[in-house]
């Protein structure tokens, strides 16, 4: 079995974002790229998969030259291969897809991991997409998931609760966090994964449906205020919570 | 995720491997040491648990060949891993140090093949422990007087005397004991568990609380003859060892200046006094300057260290000044930290005052301060003041 994973290379979560002068994308400058995190719970999951049912695991990356550190992260923590999507243009959900889809196709692979979203745009899409554009079935959002020959049972986070799902392979997995503990790159990893080589294929351009025409910031954060330090300001801070918040 | 405290874009001077490494050991402290740190220090316990994830990550012989089972990577690879075991805690780093530096560094350059093969493979995923037993009650800054005798006997030798102040020593499986034969120091494997060896636990430390420290004591202790480390020779060979760790220091403490900085910038930027975050003062900004500049200076030492030890070009002298320097260093910037913390600064919710209190240990260990002073002193001036 080929196992997929597609790898996302995005902001830290922990870094401070500005816009930059074109008022259309992010400015770099100071700002880490890390391992879009959903995308560790679904390295780890194809390395459970591979380390269960044997096979061979593939991690998949679009994006420029810097997507490499997250397609070696992915190959220090076990990963076997790794293929890099070549492009500097802006691709958009639909155009991802499209090109990972005929990754997967070229690599044979049935069974697909994805996280269940991207951190940086958010847009909780592209496993979806490419679930479609390769007639896979889908389950997204799994917290738990299991392999049995070609059937697949997985949980799924639901408001309040979990959905059990069947499904058959081949497939595409959206996984959230709690389905694994990513392990860490060990040391032999990192030395192993210098080694390997990072297949590239550069893109042609891509024919996009939408464009990003700007960005915002959230508006500031209003100060907060103190009301009292005792217990006399607790029906003041109901009425503002009522009245004022409207939260309850 | 901490993001490291990088004023100069040192990160520019790392290779891909040099960060992933980094980062890779900055994720496991974050998730796996500083959840349980407080407690354990509070406890005065060392967490066992904790020793077979550092053999899986790899951080057990980072510099060793692959064929044992390490991952034969660069001194400042090393480095940088001991400067991020340690922003958790100076003695998690020291049970490293200890295992890789002061044991596997004997074993591996002065052991057999024999030593090699058996002991390397299990020092590296820390299914054995151990320990490097030098410093006694009467001979700390001047080994090389040492009363631990070695004496030659049939099929191997007997040991007799006392160390004392030896890391790891109650939870090791092997203890590196130097001792002299003839008048000459050598190395030998004690194993546990031998008769007329014990290594009891010393109680009642303020420092370096979440590490063990013991006494080895030993009583006609008898070594087989495989068991002495047969390419050791004289007092130059353990001074090799604590060269290597001595090396591992001199990063380590970075970590520690690192964990107390950010605390500190933190504290600052959100404690309010006289109606102004606490930062608005100039006495403050000054304070949180020294302890940037004191990082970013110790960061570019180590570097500088590390990558004329990679190319086989350090002198034991340079490693003193970074040891010494830095962990002086490291010592005024937690004890800065905990002022600006004000009285927060001496509580475990935060991290300061136990860094503060470990590096009084990490600043006498190893070779004191004094002694690191004359080390230099007598590299500059071709006069020694100690012997
Ligand atoms: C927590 C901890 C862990 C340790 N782990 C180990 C270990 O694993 N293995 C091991 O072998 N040892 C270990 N040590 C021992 C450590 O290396 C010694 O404490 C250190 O070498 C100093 O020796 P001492 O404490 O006997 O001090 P002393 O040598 O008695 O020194 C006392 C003071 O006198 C000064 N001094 C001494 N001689 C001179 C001189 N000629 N001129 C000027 N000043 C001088 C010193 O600088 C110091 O300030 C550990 C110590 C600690 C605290
Ligand atoms: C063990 C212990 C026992 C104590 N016992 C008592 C007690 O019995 N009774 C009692 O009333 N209090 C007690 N205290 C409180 C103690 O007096 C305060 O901790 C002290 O006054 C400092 O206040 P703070 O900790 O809030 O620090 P902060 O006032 O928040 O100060 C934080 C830092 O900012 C600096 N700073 C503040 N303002 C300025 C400024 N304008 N310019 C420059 N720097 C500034 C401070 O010097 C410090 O470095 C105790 C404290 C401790 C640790």
């Amino acid at each position: 079995m080929k196992i997929a994973v597609c790898v996302n290379h995005v902001p830290d979560t922990a870094a401070k974002i500005n816009i930059s002068s074109d008022g259309k994308s992010i400015d770099n400058t100071g700002v880490t790229y890390v391992v879009n995190p959903y995308d560790e719970f679904a390295i780890e999951e194809a390395l459970k998969t591979k380390e269960k049912f044997g096979g061979d695991t593939i991690a998949i990356s679009l994006g420029n030259e810097s997507n490499k550190e997250t397609l070696r992260k992915a190959l220090a923590m076990g990963i076997d291969n790794a293929v890099l999507l070549k492009t500097e243009e802006y691709y958009d959900s639909l155009s991802v897809a499209k090109a990972l889809a005929a990754e997967i196709k070229a690599q044979n692979s049935g069974l697909v991991f994805f996280g269940k979203q991207s951190v940086d745009f958010d847009n909780s899409i592209v496993g979806q997409l490419t679930a479609e554009l390769l007639n896979y079935n889908c389950v997204s959002v799994v917290v738990e998931f299991e392999l049995k020959e070609n059937k697949i049972i997985a949980d799924r986070e639901i408001e309040g609760g979990k959905e059990v799902v069947e499904t058959l392979l081949p497939a595409v997995i959206t996984t959230q966090k709690g389905l694994n503990d990513p392990r860490y790159a060990s040391l032999k990893g990192i030395m192993a994964a210098k080694k390997k080589v990072i297949e590239e294929k550069t893109l042609a351009k891509p024919n996009n449906f939408t464009e990003v025409i700007g960005m915002k910031k959230p508006a500031p954060k209003q100060p907060g205020k103190i009301i009292g330090t005792d217990s006399s300001a607790v029906p003041e801070l109901v009425r503002l919570l009522r009245e004022e918040a409207k939260v309850i | 995720m901490f993001i490291g405290v990088d004023y100069f874009n040192i990160e520019s001077l790392l290779n891909e491997e040099e960060r992933m490494v980094r980062d890779s050991v900055r994720l496991f402290v974050t998730e796996q040491v500083l959840p349980i740190i407080e407690n354990h220090y509070q406890e005065s316990i060392f967490p066992l648990s904790i020793v077979q994830k550092l053999g899986e990550l790899g951080l057990l012989g980072i510099t060793f060949p692959q064929k044992y089972g390490c991952a034969e990577m660069n001194n400042v690879t090393y480095g940088l891993a001991m400067q991020e075991l340690e922003r958790g805690d100076s003695g998690f780093r020291s049970f490293c140090s200890v295992q890789s530096s002061l044991v596997m560094y004997p074993i591996f350059t002065f052991g057999s093949q024999e030593q090699k093969d058996f002991w390397l493979p299990k020092l590296a995923t820390g299914e054995k422990i151990g320990c490097f037993g030098l410093t006694e009650p009467d001979y700390g800054s001047n080994p090389g007087g040492m009363m631990t005798k070695a004496e030659k006997v049939e099929n191997g030798f007997i040991l007799n005397g006392a160390k004392m102040w030896i890391t790891n020593g109650t939870i090791s499986d092997i203890a590196v004991v130097w001792a002299k034969l003839d008048g000459e120091i050598k190395g030998f494997l004690v194993e546990k568990g031998i008769k007329g060896f014990s290594a009891p636990e010393m109680k009642g430390k303020h420092s370096l609380r979440a590490s063990v420290t013991s006494e080895l004591i030993l009583e006609d202790v008898f070594i087989p003859e495989k068991n002495i480390l047969p390419k050791s020779k004289g007092l130059k060979s353990p001074l090799m060892c604590l060269n290597q760790a001595r090396y591992g220091i001199a990063w380590g403490v970075v970590g520690s200046m690192m964990a107390c900085y950010d605390s500190a910038l933190n504290y600052a930027k959100t404690r309010i006094q006289f109606e102004k975050p606490i930062a608005s003062f100039q006495l403050i900004q000054q304070k949180l300057v020294f302890m940037l500049s004191e990082i970013t200076k110790a960061q570019l030492l180590n570097l500088q260290l590390g990558r004329l030890k990679d190319r086989g070009e350090v002198t034991h002298a340079q490693i003193s000044l970074a040891k010494r320097n830095n962990c002086e260093m490291a010592l005024e910037v937690a004890r800065t930290a905990r002022e600006i913390l004000g009285a927060n600064g001496i509580l475990s919710e935060y991290p300061v005052m136990r860094h503060s209190a470990n590096l009084e240990s990490v600043k006498t260990y190893e070779g004191t301060h004094e002694m690191h002073t004359l080390i230099i002193g007598e590299d500059i001036t071709g006069i020694s003041a100690f012997e």
